[in-house]
């Protein structure tokens, strides 16, 4: 059951009285309930593409084309006052800086509360009271207390915590978490991630899982979409994406993930890396965008763009020299 | 929150010890200079009579830890000593003169922000606007024209010419109105900018941003987070300006013949009535410093972040 | 306000101002202070006095050009003074932190604590009146913004490895503050200094106004204005220019210091203005 399917999205970028193409044909889909991670370097693209899902873009950018579905319907194209009943209740977000994505003057207990005033018409008192439920859920210890705190009193941790119990107040049915962790020390790290895990489970809430970290994202979720100056380079099960990545550049990000007992297996050597840099939006290269730095690049591959193929096994490339 | 007003306002006695003694060294260390130089007028020199007994009362043969001590004491009770020209105690003068100031800045306080703070969050809304064009353009203007000039047009267009209002004097409401306008203008073009700022500032905020996913209206954001956050910031200029405002006041009040204590001032300074000088400098001073302290207890009051540094 | 439109017109306003003020002697038409025809008093303006003349007969024409010397002299000297004070005070005050810094940070909030205008006024009134007290008064009073802000671009630039590096080089203090630190906050002490002047020379009109500062018969723009306050039943035509030329150029002076303000120091965005 398709929950959520983005088909040939484009986000536009509005500069002085040009226009480049920031986000380019791309095309996923989540199933109710599951997880779907979209992995790339910074300024690839995936943030704003969370957003425009949310309908939260804003000048210079814009939606350009495509269509973004919810249950088959098309919301893409719908006005403010539509896609405020769609938010909160239907879909949530969490986003990457817990610090400055809460109102530093007014306590958590009340920023939570605000979602059930929003989406369930509860009164203030009844809000809070189960703002402080919420705040259990998400393991937050003596929750009655914490719901009076203001943000700059809690940790990093406690709050993304916060922030997912807002989230997850009125059982939204799909989440979209953009780099939750990569804010966090590395031992708070897992401890949200399984958290988000064990709620949205319990929930049937989905997951759309916005990351760098290719490790992370794969141990999460089924499936991956691997993002490059704009485009979906390559879109496979999680399990495949590590075993036998088909771009050149999955590869290069397997390749570079530094790995525990890997000097034991293959000897000494120095990082993997990939060398070159992600091109701006304004000076894309021609033919496949990642051709500068594809050790792989041949003609064809500087003047065409590669169309998608299907892969055997499920998933998508779009290279001209995969596999 | 009352141990943080407390501590505040404990904060603010060492500045107002500090103000009294610069005041004290200003005006009555400083010898000679005073009763000396009063001829600068064309008037010829003071009566060697005159500077004798001005000598006298201002002690000034004492030496000066005695002079101190004195003015400390004087102080202490609120004894500004005896005005020069009128004989009267200087508390007794500022006690009169005092009401015609507070009237004027609190009016000109409230047309300041009844316009500039509107206007600068209309201007934020729609940024690069026609209104955001026009109210910033009239807010430099505000800020750049003289607060006198100003209100000589004013006097001439709307008392002169049109007659609504009187021009110089003191009275009822009518009176009250081209003095408030005049004093206003600069701190309500500073609000205006400053509110402007501060809505863009906080509405390209990430928890804005957050507010917004959680599926609420726009009315809804701003009235549950940008008013409060915005609130904070122009707070700070709030106070600063209105603290500044009896300072400001005293061209104003010279322009209008308005009976405060900016006139006062002038005035005494003309006639080098220094009590009465003094006695006005620390009021206007004190005046600033309440309401600085006021505004800051009015922040840590609404932003909580602030009470722990 | 578009980029570079606050430049350009605040530029060319104060650029106005300052080539009038040079050019006086030789624009003016008359002699501001000496010129004095009865039988000319009170004229309004038309083709031989352009803007009209006053009480006493003078050409208010050539007293506004012959004022814009006097009024921007004293606004540059007295916010040079106080860019030199502020600067002084608060890039040691940084950089040595300690005592010093507790004492100039007092004293700035002593300074704060006293309205500059009734400051100078004070000043004035035990000084005096004359071009060197109202020097004196003006820039002894408004160098506090200066101070904190040389004072914070000293505490933040002074933990740079360049300044560490100079110190192990033996480079004395004088030296690092001169040649590492000034430099690297020259933009926006440009910004406040642009800023200041405007200031300044409204606190000079204003003190001209009350009688304090430059008195009659030499023509400052404030005085002209005070002199306008009593005739303005009788000419009304003498409030009008002198205030113009004030209103000019501080605006000009603000514009061009918030044009500056967004080249050399775009970090701080207005809040503090």
């Amino acid at each position: 059951m398709t929950l959520l399917a983005v088909e040939n999205l484009r986000i536009d970028l509005a500069s002085g009285d040009k226009r480049h193409v920031a986000v380019d044909e791309v095309s996923f889909e989540i199933a109710r309930g599951e997880t779907f991670g979209l992995v790339g370097e910074s300024g690839c693209g995936k943030s704003i593409t969370a957003l425009a899902i949310m309908g939260l873009l804003q000048r210079p950018l814009m939606i350009g084309g495509g269509a973004i579905r919810l249950d088959g319907r098309a919301i893409q194209d719908l006005d403010q006052d539509e896609l405020q009943r769609l938010r909160g209740k239907r879909l949530a977000m969490i986003f990457q800086e817990p610090m400055t994505a809460l109102n530093p003057l007014l306590p958590v207990g009340r920023q939570i509360a605000e979602m059930f005033i929003l989406h369930e018409g509860a009164s203030w008192r009844e809000a809070e009271r189960r703002a402080i439920e919420v705040l259990a859920r998400v393991r937050v210890p003596a929750p009655e207390l914490r719901a009076r705190d203001f943000p700059h009193q809690l940790s990093g941790g406690m709050r993304q915590r916060v922030m997912i119990a807002i989230a997850l107040a009125c059982s939204p049915d799909l989440l979209i978490a953009d780099e939750p962790t990569t804010a966090l020390d590395v031992t708070v790290q897992s401890e949200i991630i399984d958290l988000m895990r064990e709620l949205c489970a319990a929930n049937g809430t989905a997951i759309l899982m916005i990351s760098h970290d290719l490790g992370l994202v794969a141990s999460m979720c089924r499936a991956v979409g691997v993002m490059y100056a704009g485009r979906l380079v390559e879109v496979r099960s999680s399990a495949d994406v590590f075993k036998a990545p088909a771009h050149p550049y999955t590869r290069g990000l397997v390749a570079s993930l530094p790995r525990l007992g890997s000097r034991a297996a293959v000897g000494q050597r120095r990082l993997q890396e990939i060398s070159g840099v992600v091109p701006s939006i304004a000076g894309f290269p021609p033919g496949c965008r990642f051709n500068p730095r594809c050790e792989r690049a041949t003609d064809v591959c500087r003047t065409d763009e590669p169309a998608i193929t299907s892969l055997a096994g499920g998933g998508f490339v779009r290279c001209h020299h995969h596999g | 929150m009352l141990a943080f007003a407390f501590r505040r306002t404990l904060q603010s006695f060492p500045t107002v010890a500090a103000v009294a003694l610069v005041v004290f060294v200003l005006f009555s260390v400083i010898p000679g200079s005073i009763a000396t130089s009063m001829n600068d007028d064309g008037r010829g020199a003071m009566d060697a009579e005159v500077v004798e007994r001005m000598r006298k009362e201002l002690g000034l043969d004492d030496p000066v830890h005695v002079r101190f001590t004195k003015y400390v004491t004087k102080l202490a009770v609120l004894d500004l000593g005896t005005s020069f020209r009128t004989r009267e105690p200087v508390s007794q003068l500022l006690a009169k003169r005092l009401w015609p100031t507070l009237q004027l800045t609190l009016a000109a306080m409230a047309f300041a922000i009844g316009i500039g703070v509107p206007l600068g969050f209309v201007a934020a809304m729609r940024p690069g606007g026609v209104i955001d064009a026009v109210s910033m353009v009239t807010a430099v203007s505000g800020l750049s024209i003289p607060k006198f000039w100003f209100g000589l047009l004013l006097m001439y267009l709307f008392a002169l010419k049109l007659g609504w209002f009187p021009t110089f004097g003191y009275g009822g409401w009518w009176y009250l109105i081209l003095p408030a306008v005049t004093l206003g203008v600069s701190p309500l073009a500073l609000l205006a900018r400053t509110t402007r700022a501060a809505v863009l500032e906080v509405i390209n905020a990430d928890f804005v941003r957050t507010a917004r996913s959680k599926g609420m209206s726009e009315t809804r954001v701003v009235r549950w987070h940008v008013l409060r956050n915005v609130a904070v910031i122009v707070l700070t200029t709030l106070g600063l300006q209105f603290g500044s405002l009896m300072g400001q006041a005293v061209v104003v009040e010279k322009l209008f013949s308005w009976p405060g204590i900016g006139s006062l001032l002038v005035d005494s300074v003309f006639q080098r009535d220094i009590p009465a000088v003094q006695g006005c400098i620390l009021l206007i001073v004190l005046f600033f410093l309440i309401v600085n302290t006021l505004v800051d207890i009015a922040c840590a009051a609404i932003d909580p972040r602030i009470k722990y540094t | 306000m578009k980029l570079g439109a606050n430049l350009i017109i605040g530029g060319a306003l104060f650029l106005l101002a300052i080539v009038v003020g040079i050019l006086a002697p030789w624009i003016a038409h008359t002699d501001p202070v000496m010129d004095a025809n009865l039988m000319f008093a009170e004229e309004p303006p038309g083709r031989e006095f352009w803007f009209g003349t006053d009480a006493q007969g003078r050409d208010i024409y050539s007293r506004v050009v012959h004022g814009a010397r006097i009024s921007l002299t004293v606004g540059v000297f007295a916010q040079l003074i106080n860019t030199i004070i502020g600067t002084a005070l608060g890039l040691s005050a940084g950089y040595w932190g300690g005592w010093w810094d507790d004492f100039v940070t007092g004293l700035t909030n002593l300074l704060l604590a006293i309205p500059s205008l009734i400051f100078a006024l004070a000043i004035m009134a035990i000084l005096g009146p004359g071009l060197t007290s109202l020097l004196i008064a003006l820039g002894l009073t408004n160098w506090s913004f200066t101070c904190r802000l040389a004072r914070a671009s000293a505490l933040s630039l002074k933990s740079q490895s360049y300044v560490q590096a100079s110190k192990v080089l033996g480079y004395s203090h004088f030296r690092i503050m001169l040649t590492q630190l000034l430099p690297n906050m020259l933009g926006p002490l440009i910004v406040i200094g642009t800023l200041g002047m405007g200031g300044t020379i409204l606190a000079e009109a204003a003190l001209s106004f009350l009688g304090l500062g430059i008195r009659p018969p030499y023509p400052s723009w404030g005085s002209m204005l005070s002199e306008a306050r009593d005739q303005i039943t009788t000419a009304p035509w003498l409030s009008v220019f002198p205030g113009m030329a004030i209103f000019l150029t501080v605006l000009g002076l603000n514009l061009l210091g918030d044009g500056l303000r967004d080249i050399l120091d775009p970090q701080s965005r207005s809040r503090r203005l």
